[in-house]
Formats: structure tokens, sequence, C-alpha cells
């Protein structure tokens, strides 16, 4: 199939970026996202131009390195569905696709598609951890965990971390990546020990990292690949409400 | 000969009596070490944490955009513990024997021991840090059964359970991160290391962003890098795994050991075109209930559903009727390869085999199956467009783990005093062939439960000396190298992409050096591998500047990978005996069974560098058995 892209140019964070226009006349149905990319840069290559830069890693949706605008959407048209996951066959012969990178202010572009998604490790640094040090756990079956309980915080804890949430909202919010991680340690009985501590410092962290407020749209959770639900920022902000009313 | 320095005493007691008698430092001097680790999988995210809680200073480096993002991440499966939950038998000792037996009788007594030992403290460690592991209804951890066992020890959260371990070992990196005792470096790409007087002083970095190259001395390095499978190109690891890190060690001194020991895993997807980057695992766990068939008629075009029972080959289970479709990956591969030879393979490029759930969904219904796998299912249809409840999935085998590494001893030690190799990067525990489950555990094992004690056991001989400045004349002169070989691969200017190179030189070894191997083939692969190096000077061409620029980090990798490569085939040749993933087609019974040879070749074959120009030399590790008689490894 042919394929007609607009791909934003971008040489450093400092630079004006624009769209350039290019043309891919073979593109076959069953290459990935990524691929059809791939084949790009090597056409590139052959013209001794410098390639596009884009993140990728694992390539089979789990590390969550991957992640463009597509068509305006965050990884593209398919629902729960990240970039490296996304096919060719999803497009028609003749199609024209824009690609971006994630805008927000707290994902400062490096280079074309890359950009810089530091803040989240420092929202984690803030609180997003148990104070387990290594060689002091007990017998892992001395704290039994409901089977529901387990299933619901691993719902919570399967973020990737991409931030295809954050590019989605229109206030670029890291409301749904900060209360997963919230969530999935507050439901545990090992986590709930340091809740409040951590709800408070996590969302003080995401507000230091400009993100912006959470309005409740949910255009979050319909990009989500992992398919964390909207009720982890209602758990989130329940407990930082509580927190804030007993102020510890 | 080397000497791995295991400890006295009978195999049970080892550790205890290793980790009674380690040396300590003190608190106050801790704080005064700097310990550099580089790689944040499992391995090296749970070392850096620890080492860190004790009281070090540590760098942590890795080439991805977050710690986070490290391979360990993909993981599907599970993580093996001999905690004996399912009251099935099991214990450490048999678990020690499983992957001793697993490994092919190649892999130390000593290690293996402690790796089963300390898998029941990985359990307890992980839980704490909340990893939300698969329980029971009645609240008690869950646990199920993976290739090359008889028993039920292997703990997951659903299909992702390295990433859930890898989380809760990030967590604590950045907690530690948080009160200031490590400092990362990200987008950070080690590309050489220093050594003065004999041991380990720092590592030269570039910083994927900037192009800045950098300094950084330090008392002792770690590396935790990960294997390198990416060789292949086609394989089942990140596009920028690669071996570049303990590449450079090694010819900074360190030995590489079974270097050609690389795991065919049978489950991955088939490839499908030439445009391919990626073969996706499918995790081994679907074993349990799916089952591995091709049809009995030679290039049978029918439908998979159309296929009636009778003309079904079950090969496995008529192979290997005690494991079945358990049976260990390099059994399973084999045999998968064998039929697509012999011309039973299926799907568009007859390259794949059948993984077939009905007789799972009719008998335990498909809620149950949607429960166990669904996020496996959902990834295979969003791959394939393929509903794997309506017909069979198709499965291939893919270059997946590399048993061999550099050389370690005990202490997880290489040759070089003070650089330790740690997880996958090290070729110590799995022998000739790893058990599925274990590769999470190892790494963990590593770097939370034997790096804390053996690398302050190094260090407390180490208070007295001054670490060394980056202005030492070894740090400028390997820095110097660094820029030079940058250099040298932009001003080719030729009109080759590296991933032509890449993928060139993968489909060569995956030929001549991947799941079956000659003398012949091999011998004609390293002239071959030569030729392409070649051409690679000459023809390479690498766009673009020295800033941010994925295809000269890629340059760099593939530079690496020819002079790997080339060791792979020497390391394959010198061994005449089949075990384990090395299957060397002149040593096999008329089933096509393997044939080892431990009169001969029991021991690791550990390769020193000796320059571009001169041949590796060999050095033997002699292994020896006091607890396992050597037997055939047989799963019939």
């Amino acid at each position: 199939m042919k394929i007609h892209l607009k791909i934003w140019r971008q040489d450093s964070t400092e630079a004006k970026g624009k769209f350039v226009d290019y043309d891919l006349s073979e593109v076959d149905a069953h290459m990935s996202f990524l691929e059809m990319l791939d084949s790009l840069n090597e056409l590139l290559i052959s013209r001794n131009e410098r390639v596009i830069e884009f993140d990728h890693d694992c390539r089979e949706g789990i590390c969550g390195q991957c992640g463009v605008m597509i068509n305006g959407r965050a990884h593209g048209p398919l629902d729960h569905t990240t970039t490296c996951q996304l096919h060719m066959r999803t497009f028609q012969d003749g199609d024209t696709i824009l690609i971006e990178p994630f805008r927000a202010a707290a994902f400062p572009v490096l280079r074309d598609l890359k950009i810089d998604r530091s803040a989240f490790d420092r929202i984690i640094q803030a609180g997003g951890f148990i104070s387990a040090n290594t060689g002091q756990a007990p017998e892992a079956n001395s704290i039994p965990i409901a089977h529901e309980t387990a299933e619901s915080a691993f719902d919570s804890a399967a973020c990737i971390g991409c931030g295809a949430c954050v590019a989605s909202c229109k206030n670029a919010s890291a409301a749904l990546f900060t209360s997963a991680k919230i969530s999935h340690l507050a439901q545990l009985p090992q986590g709930k020990i340091e809740h409040r501590v951590r709800v408070r410092k996590m969302t003080l962290q995401m507000d230091a990292e400009k993100f912006g407020a959470c309005s409740d749209t949910e255009a979050c959770a319909v990009e989500c690949p992992q398919q964390i639900s909207i009720s982890n920022i209602a758990r989130m902000n329940r407990e930082y409400l509580v927190t804030s009313l007993f102020s510890i | 000969m080397l000497n791995a320095k295991i400890p006295e005493g009978p195999l049970k007691e080892k550790w205890t009596h290793y980790k009674e008698h380690a040396k300590l430092v003190n608190p106050a001097n801790r704080r005064k070490f700097e310990i550099i680790v580089v790689g944040t999988g499992l391995a090296g995210a749970s070392c850096a944490a620890s080492l860190a809680e004790q009281g070090y200073h540590v760098k942590s480096f890795c080439f991805q955009d977050s710690a986070r993002r490290a391979h360990s991440v993909a993981a599907q499966g599970g993580v093996n513990a001999a905690k004996n939950y399912k009251n099935d038998g099991d214990n450490v000792y048999r678990m020690f024997y499983d992957t001793i037996k697993g490994g092919d009788f190649r892999s130390r007594e000593a290690n293996v021991y402690r790796l089963a030992e300390c898998s029941l403290n990985l359990i307890d460690q992980s839980v704490a840090q909340g990893v939300p592991f698969a329980r029971e209804y009645g609240g008690y951890l869950n646990n199920r059964s993976f290739g090359g066992v008889q028993v039920s020890r292997t703990f997951y959260a659903r299909g992702q359970t390295g990433q859930q371990l890898l989380l809760g070992a990030y967590q604590a990196l950045m907690r530690q991160v948080s009160v200031g005792k490590v400092q990362t470096f990200t987008r950070h790409e080690m590309l050489d290391l220093v050594v003065i007087d004999g041991k380990a002083a720092g590592i030269i970095t570039r910083d994927l962003v900037t192009g800045k190259i950098e300094r950084h001395a330090a008392n002792a390095v770690v590396l935790a890098t990960g294997g390198y499978g990416k060789i292949y190109y086609l394989s089942t690891l990140a596009m920028g795994c690669n071996g570049s890190a303990i590449w450079r060690a090694h010819k900074k001194g360190a030995f590489m050991a079974a270097t050609s020991w690389i795991q065919i895993h049978p489950t991955s997807l088939p490839q499908s075109g030439s445009h391919q980057s990626k073969l996706t695992l499918m995790s081994e766990s679907l074993r349990n209930d799916g089952r591995i068939w091709v049809p009995s008629k030679q290039g049978d075009q029918r439908l998979a559903v159309a296929i009636p029972e009778n003309e079904r080959d079950y090969y496995l289970e008529r192979r290997y009727p005690a494991f079945g479709n358990l049976s260990p990956r390099d059994i399973s591969s084999r045999a998968a390869k064998e039929r697509i030879d012999a011309g039973h393979g299926v799907g568009a490029m007859k390259n794949a085999v059948y993984l077939d759930f009905s007789k799972a969904i009719r008998e335990q219904g498909e809620a149950k199956i949607r429960e166990k796998y669904g996020n496996l299912f959902r990834m295979y249809q969003k791959i394939t467009g393929i509903d794997a409840y309506q017909e069979p999935m198709m499965i291939s085998p893919a270059a997946h783990f590399t048993m061999g590494g550099l050389w370690v001893d005990y202490e997880l030690m290489t040759t070089i005093p003070g650089l330790f190799a740690l997880g996958e990067a090290n070729f110590a525990d799995h022998g000739a062939n790893r058990l599925g489950a274990n590769s999470l555990l190892q790494a963990s094992v590593d770097g939370y439960f034997i790096a804390p004690y053996t690398i302050p056991n190094y260090l407390a001989d180490e208070i007295n000396v001054t670490r060394p400045s980056t202005d030492h004349p070894a740090f400028e002169e390997a820095e110097a190298a660094v820029r030079q070989q940058l250099e040298k691969l932009l001003a080719i200017k030729g009109t080759l992409s590296v991933d032509h190179f890449h993928k060139t030189l993968g489909a060569l070894l995956y030929n001549k050096c991947g799941l079956s191997r000659n003398a012949e083939g091999l011998r004609e692969a390293i002239g071959d591998i030569r030729a392409l190096k070649d051409s690679f000077y000459r023809d390479l061409n690498v766009t673009g500047d020295d800033l941010l620029n994925s295809e000269l980090e890629k340059a760099g990798r593939v530079a690496d990978y020819f002079e790997l490569a080339e060791l792979m085939c020497l390391d394959a040749l010198s061994r005449e005996e089949s075990c384990g993933a090395h299957f060397r087609e002149e040593f096999q019974t008329k089933d096509g069974e393997a044939v080892r040879n431990d009169a001969d070749y029991c021991f690791v074959s550990a390769w020193e560098w000796k320059g571009a120009t001169t041949e590796h030399k060999l050095h033997r590790e002699q292994l020896t058995f006091e607890n396992v008689k050597l037997t055939v490894r047989s799963y019939k």
C-alpha cells in the first residue's frame, strides 16, 4: 500500500520544529507501525538524510518506551494499544498519517519524536514505593491477601508509564499515572502503612512537574494500553482528601 | 586452570558458610565507596538498591529513558521458588537437581544450589515490595508448573511477572534516589571499561541525548547489562538489547564463557516477512494447556480446524511421553525445527507449528482459559489478527536467552578484580540450557542476595586504596579510543544501513550457529563474518550528527557483534559434543537426541581476548559433580 506521512521534525529541545512530508510506496499491511518507520529510515539513509528519531524498545507493548501521536490520538487509532503493537493493516491504501510527539509541558521534545519523560521517575521517587529493605522480608504467606484484592492491585500496577494518558489529556494531567501507583500500593496491606505520606508527596511532585489538573474527561482511560481504570483517580482523590482533612 | 573460589564444605552449607565469613565494611567507610552499576533490569536495579540501602554511593546507568524499561519488564511467565506451597514434593534439593539436569550438567553445583536456596527469600522480598502475585481464594500465593519440571513452583503475576518484579526493584531503586544514595544516568551508554593496576576503576559513557563523552571513576563496577541474543537480529529481545558493555569489558581482560550457548525459545510468533524487526514471545506457560502439533501429511494446505485428529502429529507427546508439551526449551525447539525442516511446517512461510487450546477449552471452559492467559491471547490477536479461542496459535522457535556471558567466580566477580557481572550478563547458573522461570530468579538473586555480600567482601580490602582520579592516563586513553571509534563510524559514509549489516549477520549466524551447528558450517561462518565485517567498515552509512543519533548507537553495537559472533562460532567449533542448546550435528543418536561427552568436555570454556588479529585463548574451568550423578538427560 501507499502511505503519505507528515512527521514532526525538531533538531533539539530549543529548536523550532515543523512537519515534513514523506511518501512510502511499498508498505506491507503486516508491518507494525514502527517497522513502517524503520523502512522510512532506510529510505532516508539511502538519501543521506538524518533518520527520524523515535523512542521504542521491546516492541511488544510492555516497556512503555514507544509512543507518538498518530492522527491526533496517542498510540494511534486503536483503543488500548501501544504504538509498537499497531499494524499497518489498520490503515487504508492512500492514507495520510500525521505523526507528532506526545505533547506536554512536562515532556520536553529531545529530537523529532523523542521526548523526556523523567518527570514520571521523579513522581515515583516522591513516594511510589513500599519502604522495605532487602533481606528483612517476612515469609510471603504470612500476609494473606484476598484473591480479588490482589487482582485489583494488579489492575492498577499494570501501568507501563508510557505517558499516553498525559498526551491525551487536554490539561496534560498525570492523574491516571500517579493514581495507578497510589492505588496499587494502597490496596495491599504491605503498602497501606505509608499511604497517607505517599499520596501527599506524590501529588505534590505531580504539581511541581507542571502537569495540569484532572478535569474528569476520562480521555486518558480510553487510550491507556493497559486499560488502567479512571476509578484509580477517584481513589487517589479520596486518599488525598482524607489525608488533608486529618492533616497527617 | 580457572579457580571459581567455591567455598569448602557440604553443598548445603557452602553459602551459609560464605555469608558467615564474608568480610564487612563498617558503615562509616561505606559512604566513601562509589559503585557503578550498569543496567537497570532486575539484576542491576536490585543490586544498586541493595548496596545503596547498605550505605554505599551508587551510580546507576541505563540506555533507556527510564530505569523501569529494562528488558526484564517483558518476561511473562513467572519466577521459580521451591516454596512447596502445593505440597507436591518440592524442595531446594529438587529444584537444584532440576536446574542442573535442565542445564545438561554443564553448570556449577554450588552456584545452582545457592540459586535454589535463595529462591525462597525472593518471593518474600517481592511480596514485601508489593508485587501483586496471583493468589488463591484463601489469600495464599498461587503457582503453576513450567517446562522441564514435574512440580508446581512458578509464581506469577498474570502474564506480566517480569514487569511486576522489575517495578518492585525499580521502586526500591527510586526510593534510594530520593534519599540521595543513588544517582541515575538514563539515556547513557557504557562504551568502555577503565582498568588501572589490573583492577576495574571506572567506565566511559556517552550521553545519548547530547553526545557528550563522560568519565566515571569507581571502586567497583557491576555489569548487569543482560544478554546478547539480539545478535541474531530477529529475537525476542528488545531492539536496544546489546552485548557491547560485556564485550568491551572482555577486550579489557574479562573472560567470556560458554559464548555460543544461546537458548532458542520454542514458543515465539513466527516471522511473517523481511520487514520484521522482532519476534514476540508467547509465554511458555501456554504449554501447560496448549498442545503442540503439525499435520502428519507434508505440505498439508488445509486449515487447522479441517484436519482430523488422526492426521495430526503431536510430536512432543509422541517423542517425549513423560514431559510431552512441557519438555524443556532446547528439546522442544529442536523438535519443532526437525518437523519444519521435514516439510510439516504451517503458516504462510511454512515456518511454524500449531499450539492448540481446543482440548483445554473443551475441558475447562473458555472462561477459565481466558482468566489464565487472557492477556496473551489478546496480544496474539493484536499482532496476528487471529482469535486463538477459535483456531490454534502458530508458533515458531526464536533466539531468546544467552546462557553464555562473562565468566564469573562464585562471588560473581569476573577475571578483572573489582568487575562483577550479574544476571544474564554472566554465564553462571544455567549450564547449557536455562529452565523456564529461572531467569527472573537468577537476575533477582544475584542482585538482592549475592552481590550485597560479595561486593563488600571485595571492598573490605580496598579501604586504604584511593579511588582513581578520572584524570588518570587510563581514563584519557579509554576516552580517546571511544571518540576515535565514533568518528570512524561516522566517517565511513558508504551506502548501506546498520540494519542491513545486522540482519545479514543475524541470518548467517542463525543458520550456522543457531539451533544446530556442524564443524564445516562453523568454519564457513567465521570466514563469512570476517568478510561481512570488512564490508561494514567499507560500506556503512551512518547519517546524522554526533548528538542524539540512534544510527550511531546501533553502529557501535553491531561493530561489537561481529567480533562476538566470531567467538560464538569458535566456541561452538571447539566443543565436540552436544549439550543443551549446543547441538552439534556430528554428535547425535540415530533418533536425533544429543550425545554429550562427559569424559572430554565436562568443563566451562572461558575465552581470553588476545587482540584483534590473534585468536582467542581457551581456559578451562573443570566442573566437578559431587552430589549428582551425570546421567543422560532424558524426558522420554
